[in-house]
């Protein structure tokens, strides 16, 4: 299991462009990869769950990413979020 | 004449012909009881299929027509589609309740697009829109009903009372010179593609106004002012006709200059900013391409309002002006009222003499329960773009002194409240009088920027009432006292690395760009209608000449 932290940096937090294209990310990989905010906590591939947790400018999130291909997973999730977010 | 005011989210002016847009998917799905819950699944999974397909076709047009960026929202649905959370949904209602797809689907969607409207941010509660959107789909899919087919024969002004950013694609767009909505908002994707698509739409009618007009009457509809008038006179008419051809000149320059940089021939770059007075006048500063807001006027919160408008309500304000602007440079002034603009609340007391009078930060330093609570609210908002503040109506250093004091206060408060700031904000002061102009050497090290308001500065400085037209030949903008005063701020600011701008009338006055130019200037900021005009002047100067 990889786990690490990240601060959205982005004016407009995880919207709905982000958070589709996070979810297709995490679809490519096999590993089950959460995000966390706070108390809420959601499947990345899950769209509509990652929209509705409000990440906004400024929040801390928790990735936490495990199984066979958790290692590419965690690399390119963490690449898209500072890239992007 | 009918006529009726909402929020006008594009800034364009068209008459056309009604065409009223009624969706089958606003009547609820009945609930039915089922036999099979197999074969109830299995509808599901067609419907999904053939939505899919559907959004494949709106995607690939709307590429075509509001290019990638726009587009991309289809690309979200079809994903809100495939959401697992949403499909769960759909079939544990039809598996536990034995109940019709359709109605499934439709308590999903209540569900969901419930949790958007309860997020606080507004763009997410924009949302909500979005899974009705792709709920309807589905649902239209299950009853192999046609979704929303509009087939517009001549030139429409569509009305409705909500559009999904679906439908707005779906209709011929060549056939479209503007939309009328009963609800909607502005960070809707209804907003942002009509604003793609470059056609008016006015959002928030109300519902009496869909009751009002009927398929076929003529619909004069301004997207600048938020007004619509249903069978409009001649009169109207004819004003209308006038506003769209200057609207038509006004675009032309527009598409020659959008983009532009603000430079002179010989090389100097000037920021080029509009003055606002209302969240309304923001769909403007984005049409004429302004880089940022260089006066906000804040006073507008406290005019409209009954009672002292509440740290919240300020937040919000700001902080929909911040977003709509993007992380361009905003810059708020501080309230500034006094005897002439009358709020009742405050009872001010009347004044032989108002313009010299108890009015802007003096009321401020004064009531600085009022000043705090627009301060934390402007502290607060500072996370959601690039805000600077600014202060009205400053003669002396103690006065901006006691300023930056009380904004220390609240930094301070706000850290132990643990709420959340912007590290940097620009803070700034107005030059509009002589004093400040005069001793704006002393002034200079004390904050960020200097905004010149110039037509306080020309009545202080030559003893000229604005209002009186008796004096127009003793108030000349362009006295030699005046351009003196301008000069001497520039150099004062300028020695302590300080920038400097214009935010009064003056700015927008093309026969002193060039001096101005000349003089140091380093921001104009001018009504949203001049960025342009401003900005073909500058390009056009050389200053080696």
């Amino acid at each position: 299991m990889i786990n690490f932290t990240y601060t959205i940096k982005d004016k407009l937090g995880i919207h709905a462009r982000p958070a589709g294209i996070l979810s297709k990310l995490a679809k490519e990989f096999e590993s089950e990869i959460y995000i966390e905010k706070g108390d809420k906590k959601a499947l990345a591939t899950r769209v509509i769950a990652i929209m509705g947790m409000g990440i906004l400018h400024g929040d801390t999130i928790t990735v936490t990413v495990s199984g066979s291909d958790e290692e590419e997973a965690s690399i390119a999730i963490k690449k898209y979020l500072s890239e992007n977010l | 004449m009918l006529r009726f005011k909402g929020k006008g989210v594009y800034g364009a002016i068209a008459i056309g012909r009604a065409s009223l847009l009624v969706k089958k998917s606003d009547e609820p799905s009945k609930r039915v009881n089922i036999e099979s819950v197999e074969g109830e699944l299995l509808r599901v999974t067609n419907a999904r299929k053939k939505a899919h397909s559907q959004l494949d076709e709106i995607y690939k047009k709307a590429i075509l027509e509001v290019g990638e960026t726009g587009a991309q929202i289809f690309e979200i649905h079809k994903m809100m589609l495939d959401d697992e959370d949403y499909l769960e949904s759909v079939e544990s209602i039809i598996k536990n309740q034995g109940v019709n797809a359709e109605y499934a689907v439709s308590v999903a969607s209540k569900t969901f697009s419930s949790m958007f409207e309860n997020m606080e941010d507004a763009y997410m509660q924009a949302r909500a829109a979005d899974i009705k959107d792709i709920s309807s789909r589905l649902i239209s899919c299950l009853s192999e009903n046609e979704f929303t087919e509009v087939s517009l024969k001549e030139s429409s002004i569509i009305c409705a009372s909500d559009l999904a950013p679906s439908e707005t694609v779906a209709l011929d767009k060549s056939l479209i010179c503007g939309i009328a909505t009963v609800y909607g908002s502005v960070n809707s994707h209804t907003s942002i593609l009509a604003r793609n698509m470059n056609i008016p739409a006015i959002i928030g009618l109300g519902e009496e106004f869909l009751n009002a007009v009927h398929n076929g009457d003529t619909v004069a509809i301004n997207g600048y002012t938020g007004e619509i008038f249903i069978n409009p006179d001649k009169e109207t008419v004819t004003s209308f006709e006038r506003l769209i051809k200057d609207d038509k000149e006004k675009k032309l320059l527009l598409e020659t200059l959008r983009g532009k940089e603000n430079i002179t021939l010989d090389g100097r770059k000037v920021n080029l900013y509009a003055n606002i007075g209302g969240v309304e006048n923001l769909g403007a500063v984005l049409i004429n391409d302004a880089d940022g807001i260089g006066l906000f006027r804040s006073e507008f919160i406290y005019l409209e309002s009954d009672s002292y408008p509440t740290e919240q309500k300020q937040v919000e304000i700001y902080k929909s002006v911040l977003e709509a602007m993007g992380g361009k440079k905003v810059i708020i002034r501080t309230l500034d009222i006094g005897a002439d603009k009358q709020v009742d609340y405050f009872s001010l007391e009347a004044e032989e003499n108002p313009a010299l009078g108890y009015r802007a930060i003096r009321i401020c330093l004064d009531r600085t329960d009022i000043f705090k609570t627009q301060l934390r609210a402007l502290f607060r908002a500072s996370i959601y773009g690039n805000l600077s503040i600014m202060f009205p109506m400053v003669t002396s250093v103690w006065e901006v002194e006691g300023i930056l004091e009380i904004c220390e206060e609240i930094k301070k408060e706000l850290d132990r409240e643990e709420i959340k700031y912007a590290k940097k904000i620009e803070m700034g002061i107005m030059i509009e009088t002589p004093a400040a102009a005069i001793i704006s050497d002393s002034l200079a090290p004390l904050v960020d920027f200097f905004s010149i308001g110039t037509n306080d500065l020309i009545q202080y400085t030559l003893a000229c009432d604005r209002q009186n037209p008796r004096l127009d030949k003793y108030a000349n903008p362009h006295h030699e006292a005046v351009l003196r005063l301008i000069k001497y701020t520039v150099d004062s600011a300028h020695k302590y690395g300080k920038w400097v701008g214009i935010c009064g009338e003056l700015a927008s006055d093309l026969s002193l760009t060039e001096e101005f130019l000349k003089m140091g200037i380093d921001e104009l900021s001018v009504s949203p209608s001049f960025v342009l005009p401003l900005r073909k002047k500058i390009r056009e100067t050389d200053l080696t000449k």
